[in-house]
């Protein structure tokens, strides 16, 4: 059974065109305006590469028939966070403010996928500048999830997770700060990895908060996040914060099983809070764990409770710094007005949405001079707190496991007035970031909407692991989801329509 | 909010400096200085990215998307730079942290992409430093007066880029338009903070200049003032002795050391004439307008910037072991001071030795001493006469092709007796003229330039000008010893010139016999 890339890639292109609400017009198809996207499209992309990526699946397919050398992913699509620069395709985060800027040069992540023959189909839709946790933030428009187009699919990289788990692309990348991988992958159903911070290169992934971003995989299986995590990772000189240690093998001990392994449940991180589906979801998980010989011990993150807010100021305070670059000068969208700084006030005003100008403000603030003892330094005490707890846990266990999110996928529009109930489904994931640990989300069931008794939607389970310790993390997962025997695939022709 | 903010300053008093206080219409005042000195590092890439930092470049030439601020774009610390720093550091006796890290600085920057700048705040990469500065006394031969200003902070950060305001008056206020070229974005800069221990205009400018010579001679800058590779601001006030330390104003735009000091001078006497007349001096930035010999206002700071610095998560610290600092040490040139000091004790006088020091000659001379020359008459030629006909010819020593081999052997052949002084400069005017192809006795040669001291060669002559002009004989014999001068001039014009004028007078004399 041969399939060329440019079939599988043209397969791809054809359900874009018709699930995901894009004009395919042109080499570089893009998102239709918000107010004429349809309530059934997924909107999963902002900008699709059509010409490029017929172009590259013909030159492996031409390349492939020569017998020349290929990329070991050659002719696979993918689909990339509208966060991460590609040459020559607009970049724009999700926001209005980077309207019209077309990037001069590749991303680290971008240019490891070119040489590796990866057909990138286009960028993803996002909450702006990564904030956010439903892909609501989006100035072009939410992400729809493909389980129920009611619902969202988590963010920020919704509409990464989106193109995955509605058939859109095989594989993703995303970029998690607080959980932006994690949480969309649980919410979708599918696999998602936010590898040790600094693993990735963070070169050309435009900056929400510098120490915690971490671009990494998503997959329908362990397996291909795996595969994808270890083609991406590795020490680049371009980034100073760039681990130097040769990262782990990640596929080398995959299949090596639970047998004898410790798996820490985290006391703080279930239990209230936690929707009962979810929670009874993941008593199942351990429960298979136990089957499959592992040790479940209890340990606790004593400052685990604090991580939120420590969280909520860490990265806004280094948003505020990373987003002043955006006055209208340099790139994507100017408001002119007669002075220069009223033209940044005016550039600023209608080019960041409410969500950012908030963080800017909060940060702005922790970092104002008489607040930022209280503010900024506490949190980074908190942050080396939290640390210390991983460092302890990870003494009584070889991983922890927690449910990712504390919900189910919610309905578009259900958080958007309360910021901190929004705030508050990163609960699970943001200790980990705070830590730098790597840290993955997959299935391991469904369950009902408290909204919704009959629905049945996907939960996630995070396996968190020391410091570079992700093969081990990949090594939990894999046995888990093949012994649950269940690749989570929304019905296609009830969530979205298959032409 | 300014590096002196961060601890208790603490200031000397012009008292211990041996510096006479200013005379006000109701008493003395004393001065207080401190200065800051900004200094751009010759690595050949830039503080965060592989660009060119060579000077003078079409605009945005030397650009990428790391020193443009492209969003996604990140720093990587250019490791030549802290170990340049770190050179400079030692020769200004600062501690080197062993730990320090970046910070940003953010506020809004017209010139600097990222609108924030990294520089280093809690944690210098040194501190605590200190610099002996050389005040030239009353006889500029006599050793110098020396003067310690401590040095508080040395820190790394990256320079802006250039804005030009286009419209009628050249200025951001009324331009059309502004263009902005980013050659210069994120060239290494250091900082450098004085304590304000400084309270002559003198000692700031001397400050200055060894400042300058010790960044040349630690080669980690040209440090040349008029392209800003070398740029100082300075922080003047004025109060009673005795008093704490009055409001600062902080002068920028000081680009010569003449500035610098005419400028400390004129914002002295205001500060003092405005506290006379019950006035308050507001904290404030000031310009010096160098055609009109007066500082002005640029900016009121009426509430102190809060740049909200917090270490900057794209960059890890930088770490120094004792043993990268020894190595770094180990590389320490000898320093200015110690030059001079090397000089001096060679029978060089202090004016000289601080000459040949400040203008770069030391090369040469160390050529000259070494090829057999007396240091003082080594230090003699080459500040007079080849530093003389140099500048008047435009030409640097480095592009004339003397070398101090050259210098020597004019010496020797004054010293031997070949050459007279005068003789010597044209010989010297002749070494210049071929680029250096030709030495002295060459020169000398080709050009029959010898001094005519041959015994029965220069008798003759004498015995032949004697004879020819018995009149002035007979004056001479007469008591009038000043006639000598007209034979003297005979015999010169006889030989051209080349006449051994000793020589000439003593034979005269035993031909007259007078």
């Amino acid at each position: 059974m041969d399939v060329s890339a440019l079939e599988v890639v043209e397969a791809h292109l054809q359900r874009i065109l018709s699930v995901d609400g894009v004009d395919g017009e042109g080499d570089v198809w893009t998102a239709v305006a918000p107010e004429d996207l349809d309530q059934r499209d997924v909107h999963a992309y902002l900008h699709v590469t059509a010409a490029a990526a017929r172009a590259h699946a013909e030159d492996v397919d031409r390349r492939r028939a020569a017998g020349e050398a290929l990329g070991p992913f050659a002719g696979v699509p993918l689909a990339l966070k509208d966060v991460l620069t590609m040459r020559g395709v607009p970049t724009t985060c999700g926001s209005r403010i980077l309207e019209g800027w077309v990037p001069p040069y590749d991303a680290t992540v971008t240019a490891r996928l070119r040489e590796a023959d990866v057909v990138v189909l286009g960028k993803t839709n996002m909450d702006e500048f990564a904030m956010g946790s439903s892909t609501e933030n989006s100035a072009y428009g939410p992400t729809r999830n493909p389980w129920d187009l009611g619902r969202v699919p988590g963010g920020s990289s919704g509409g990464s997770a989106a193109a995955v788990a509605g058939l859109l692309a095989p594989l993703a990348i995303g970029t998690d700060t607080g959980g932006s991988i994690r949480q969309p992958a649980a919410l979708t159903g599918i696999v998602g990895a936010k590898p040790t911070y600094g693993t990735v290169s963070r070169y050309g992934l435009v900056a929400f908060a510098s120490s915690l971003d971490q671009a990494g995989p998503f997959a329908r299986t362990v397996e291909d996040a795996a595969q994808l995590q270890a083609l991406v990772h590795g020490h680049d000189p371009l980034d100073s914060t760039s681990v130097t240690d040769a990262p782990p093998d990640l596929l080398a001990t995959l299949r090596d099983g639970v047998d004898g392994l410790r798996i820490g449940v985290v006391t703080e991180l279930h239990g209230e809070g936690y929707e009962p589906g979810v929670r009874r979801v993941f008593d199942q998980a351990l429960e298979r764990f136990e089957r499959l010989g592992a040790k479940i011990v209890e340990v606790s993150l004593p400052h685990a409770g604090y991580g939120l807010p420590a969280y909520y100021l860490i990265a806004p305070s280094e948003a505020s710094s990373n987003l002043a670059r955006f006055d209208g000068v340099r790139y994507g969208l100017r408001v002119d007005a007669p002075t220069a700084e009223e033209m940044n006030a005016a550039t600023r005003a209608a080019g960041f949405g409410p969500e950012v100008k908030r963080r800017i403000m909060i940060g702005t603030h922790a970092l104002s001079s008489g607040y930022y003892d209280a503010y900024y330094l506490q949190a980074s005490k908190v942050r080396t707190l939290i640390a210390q707890d991983f460092a302890s846990a990870f003494e009584q266990a070889d991983v922890l496991v927690s449910p990712t999110s504390p919900t189910v996928a919610f309905g578009l529009g259900d958080k958007t007035a309360d910021p901190l109930a929004m705030y508050l489904n990163d609960v699970a994931t943001v200790p980990a970031s705070l830590a730098g640990i790597p840290a993955l989300s997959l299935p391991a069931g469904t369950a009902e909407a408290p909204d919704a008794p009959s629905a049945s939607l996907p939960v996630g389970l995070q396996i968190m692991a020391p410091l570079l310790r992700d093969d081990l993390m990949y090594r939990v997962g894999w046995a888990f989801e093949q012994d649950l025997g269940f690749t989570p695939i929304p019905a296609g022709d009830t969530a979205v329509e298959v032409v | 909010m300014t590096a002196t903010d961060l601890g208790e300053i603490s200031a000397t008093t012009a008292a211990e400096h041996g510096v006479p206080l200013l005379e006000g219409a109701t008493g003395e005042w004393e001065l207080v200085v401190g200065l800051e000195v900004h200094v751009e590092l010759d690595t050949a890439t830039k503080m965060w990215c592989g660009c060119s930092t060579r000077f003078g470049g079409d605009p945005n030439t030397n650009v990428c998307p790391v020193c443009t601020g492209q969003p996604g774009a990140l720093p990587v610390v250019n490791e030549q730079a802290v170990l340049d720093a770190t050179l400079l550091g030692l020769a200004l006796n600062g501690e080197i942290a062993p730990v320090c890290r970046f910070h940003r600085k953010n506020y809004f920057y017209p010139d600097l992409a990222k609108n924030y700048q990294i520089s280093q705040y809690d944690v210098p990469l040194v501190h605590d430093g200190w610099l002996d500065v050389e005040v030239p006394g009353d006889d500029p031969a006599a050793d110098p007066v020396v003067r310690r200003v401590r040095i508080e902070r040395l820190h790394m950060e990256e320079d802006t880029g250039k804005s030009l305001h286009v419209g009628d008056t050249g200025r951001l206020h009324g331009a059309d338009r502004s263009l902005i070229d980013y050659n210069r974005c994120g060239i290494p800069l250091l900082e450098i903070v004085s304590r304000p221990d400084i309270h002559d205009p003198d000692t700031a400018q001397a400050y200055l200049r060894e400042l300058q010579a010790i960044v040349r001679a630690s080669g980690v800058s040209d440090a040349r003032m008029e392209e800003g590779s070398i740029r100082c601001d300075a922080n003047v006030s004025v109060r009673r002795p005795g008093d704490p330390l009055g409001t600062r104003t902080e002068i920028k735009n000081l680009n010569s050391v003449r500035s610098l000091g005419r400028a400390i001078a004129y914002e002295a006497q205001r500060q003092i004439a405005v506290l006379e007349d019950d006035g308050g001096i507001v904290m404030e930035t000031r310009h010096w307008d160098e055609g009109r010999g007066v500082t002005e206002t640029l900016r009121r700071k009426e509430t102190v910037t809060d740049y909200r610095y917090f270490p900057d998560p794209d960059l890890v610290e930088i770490t120094s072991s004792a043993e990268k600092v020894e190595r770094v040490r180990a590389r320490l040139p000898e320093l200015p001071a110690a030059t001079r000091a090397r000089l001096r004790d060679a029978g060089v006088p202090a004016d000289l030795a601080a000459t040949v020091v400040a203008t770069g000659l030391l090369p040469w001379f160390d050529e000259a001493v070494d090829a057999g020359a007396q240091p003082s008459a080594a230090a003699n030629w080459l500040t007079g006469d080849v530093a003389g006909q140099l500048s008047s010819e435009g030409l640097e020593l480095s592009e004339s092709g003397l070398t101090g081999r050259h210098v020597a052997e004019l010496i020797g052949l004054i010293e031997d007796g070949t050459l007279s002084t005068k003789l010597a400069k044209q010989v010297l005017t002749g070494v210049i003229a071929s680029r250096g192809a030709k030495g002295p006795a060459q020169i000398a040669d080709e050009q029959g330039l010898k001094q005519v001291s041959d015994e029965g060669e220069l008798r003759a002559i004498v015995e032949r000008v004697v004879a020819d002009n018995a009149g002035t004989v007979e004056t001479i014999r007469g008591g009038n010893q000043k006639a000598v001068g007209a034979l003297v001039g005979q015999v010169m014009k006889e030989t051209r010139g080349q006449a051994d004028p000793r020589k000439t007078n003593e034979l005269l004399r035993e031909i007259i016999g007078f």
